[in-house]
């Protein structure tokens, strides 16, 4: 048998290809099969992607946001469209309103339950910076991260009890 | 460390341990990470991806595990190393593509390893055998608390990590578990089975490459989801799919050994057979008939040689290690009078 997509090589590698619950056979040879896996991969994300947004977009939105550029990074909403990918972590504050409706595509959730950075502050560090903290707190505020806010407070006074014992400790009100 | 002196040991994902090994290859987490500050690698320019992979290396000393690890910058590896450490599973395919500023972290037991400016910032895994998914969760978490230590991660409270790719946002983390199927594939069951994986959204694919699945009854299963679950729901829900297909190939393989011992004997007993006895063969022809041999092993019909040393000849017989056993580039002919011999030295039992 020779390969589906070159027709020059035989086949080597079968694929199962599961496409919204439909399976299609594919018969590759082996250079075909590595070209043809990376690009799935890719196209996976991709059309996942694509599919998430013509669906939470109408075009008026499409307009104003066509051009709306992260100030991190300088992609563009039409950059991300294009290649279904985020130029960095900034761009999910700037783009925002449509990540939202997407990531609830993709992952059915916009809730991030998970382990957190912050946390490794308090484990790691004998002495605290608990002035660090405090300047991640009221970034926290100002971006209105309330949740984020609130799990840094109960760090700090978490900490400030634990260090009050401590002969000297500067115990704040 | 030197790359030649991987050839030597076994990888831990291929040491056949650990439970249910007579199913389960390996587990492997991986975790999705991004500096603030920087660009994604896709989207950052040459200086800054050289800034990148200079910050990971600099917190290399401090991460947890790394204590006897190496970084390998790929723009110095000469494409058989490179092929050699996907054939590992120690990188992917796409990290081996436009190598610039592209670094790889893998401590001396092959247990983590980092990839540095591939999709994201950072591609830190762990490895190990069998169905294990929390043990190589508990050594990542490690990992990953020391890195967050020294290098500010790119992180919203309500989107978790973020990732060059919405896919990958939350906690960053793909759990993933190699499977042999051998019974489940020649009594045509598969296809229910993986079409309900696929209802559940996980995602399955073959022994090398994403997205597909491949040859010789292996099959890789992944979460898709990563934002939302926490990342022990994430392994929980992995967990109980895969105790589920491990109960189904076990019980097929109890039906073949009561009701076609026979046939299921002389497919063995044959594989066995002409893997011993060829003089040139293909990597393809291997992986089907080491894949049988396996299951001889499994059952208890083979015991001259172990799960372990099976194991190790599917990567071995892998193109790139057979030309660095060789120390030279060798043209798959070669390779194929190459490949045999090797199968032939290992299976003869000493
Ligand atoms: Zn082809
Ligand atoms: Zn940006």
């Amino acid at each position: 048998m020779l390969c589906n997509i070159c027709g020059k090589n035989p086949a080597t590698v079968h694929l199962t290809e599961i496409v919204d619950n439909q399976m299609n056979e594919l018969h590759l040879c082996e250079e075909c099969a590595r070209e043809k896996s990376s690009q799935m991969e890719q196209q996976f994300g991709l059309s996942d992607l694509l599919v998430g947004l013509t669906q939470t977009e109408k075009s008026s939105e499409d307009k104003e946001f066509a051009n709306l550029k992260c100030a991190g990074c300088g992609l563009t909403y039409k950059d991300f469209k294009k290649i279904g990918r985020l130029g960095c972590g900034e761009c999910y504050t700037t783009f925002k309103k449509y990540l939202g409706p997407l990531l609830k595509r993709i992952h059915g959730s916009t809730i991030h339950h998970g382990k957190t950075p912050f946390l490794t502050v308090k484990v790691t560090k004998n002495k605290v910076d608990v002035q660090e903290l405090r300047q991640q707190l009221q970034k926290a505020v100002e971006s209105e991260a309330y949740e984020e806010a609130a799990r840094i407070r109960d760090q700090i006074k978490e900490i400030e009890q634990k260090q009050s014992p401590e002969p000297g400790g500067n115990e704040e009100k | 460390m030197k790359i030649n002196d991987l050839l030597h040991q076994t990888s831990e994902w291929l040491k056949g341990t650990g439970p249910n090994s007579d199913i389960v290859i390996s587990s492997r987490i991986r975790l999705a990470r991004n500096l603030q500050k920087f660009p994604f690698p896709h989207w950052a320019n040459k200086k800054q991806n050289r800034d990148i992979l200079d910050a990971v290396a600099q917190a290399v000393p401090a991460i947890e595990g790394l204590k006897n690890a190496t970084l390998f910058k790929l723009s110095e590896l000469d494409n058989i190393d490179r092929q050699f450490l996907i054939e590992r599973h120690l990188m992917s395919y796409e990290h081996a593509q436009k190598t610039d500023f592209k670094g790889l972290i893998i401590d001396d037991e092959e247990v983590i390893s980092i990839m540095i400016n591939e999709e994201d910032h950072i591609r830190a895994q762990v490895m190990q055998s069998g169905f294990n998914l929390f043990e190589a969760w508990g050594i990542l978490n490690k990992v990953d608390e020391s890195m967050a230590r020294e290098l500010p991660f790119a992180f919203l409270s309500d989107w978790g990590y973020l990732t060059a790719c919405p896919t990958n946002a939350g906690t960053g983390m793909r759990g993933s578990v190699m499977l042999h199927l051998p019974a489940l594939i020649m009594t045509r069951q598969i296809n229910q089975v993986l079409a309900a994986i696929a209802k559940l959204s996980f995602t399955t694919r073959g022994l090398y490459g994403e997205g597909t699945q491949a040859v010789g009854n292996f099959f890789q299963i992944s979460n898709q989801i990563s934002l939302g679950p926490s990342e022990k729901e994430i392994i929980e829900n992995i967990n109980g799919l895969i105790r589920q297909i491990i109960e189904q190939e076990l019980q097929t393989r109890e039906i073949l050994m009561t009701k076609s011992k026979i046939m299921l004997e002389d497919k063995i007993y044959r594989s066995f057979g002409i893997l011993k006895s060829a003089y040139t063969i293909s990597s393809q022809e291997t992986t089907e008939l080491l894949s049988l041999v396996r299951l001889g092993v499994d059952l208890g019909m083979i015991r001259d040689i172990t799960r372990r040393t099976v194991n190790e000849l599917f990567i071995l017989t892998q193109p790139a290690h057979l030309q660095k056993l060789e120390n030279k580039k060798i043209s798959s002919q070669e390779r194929d009078f190459k490949r045999a011999e090797i199968i032939r030295q290992q299976l003869t039992v000493k």
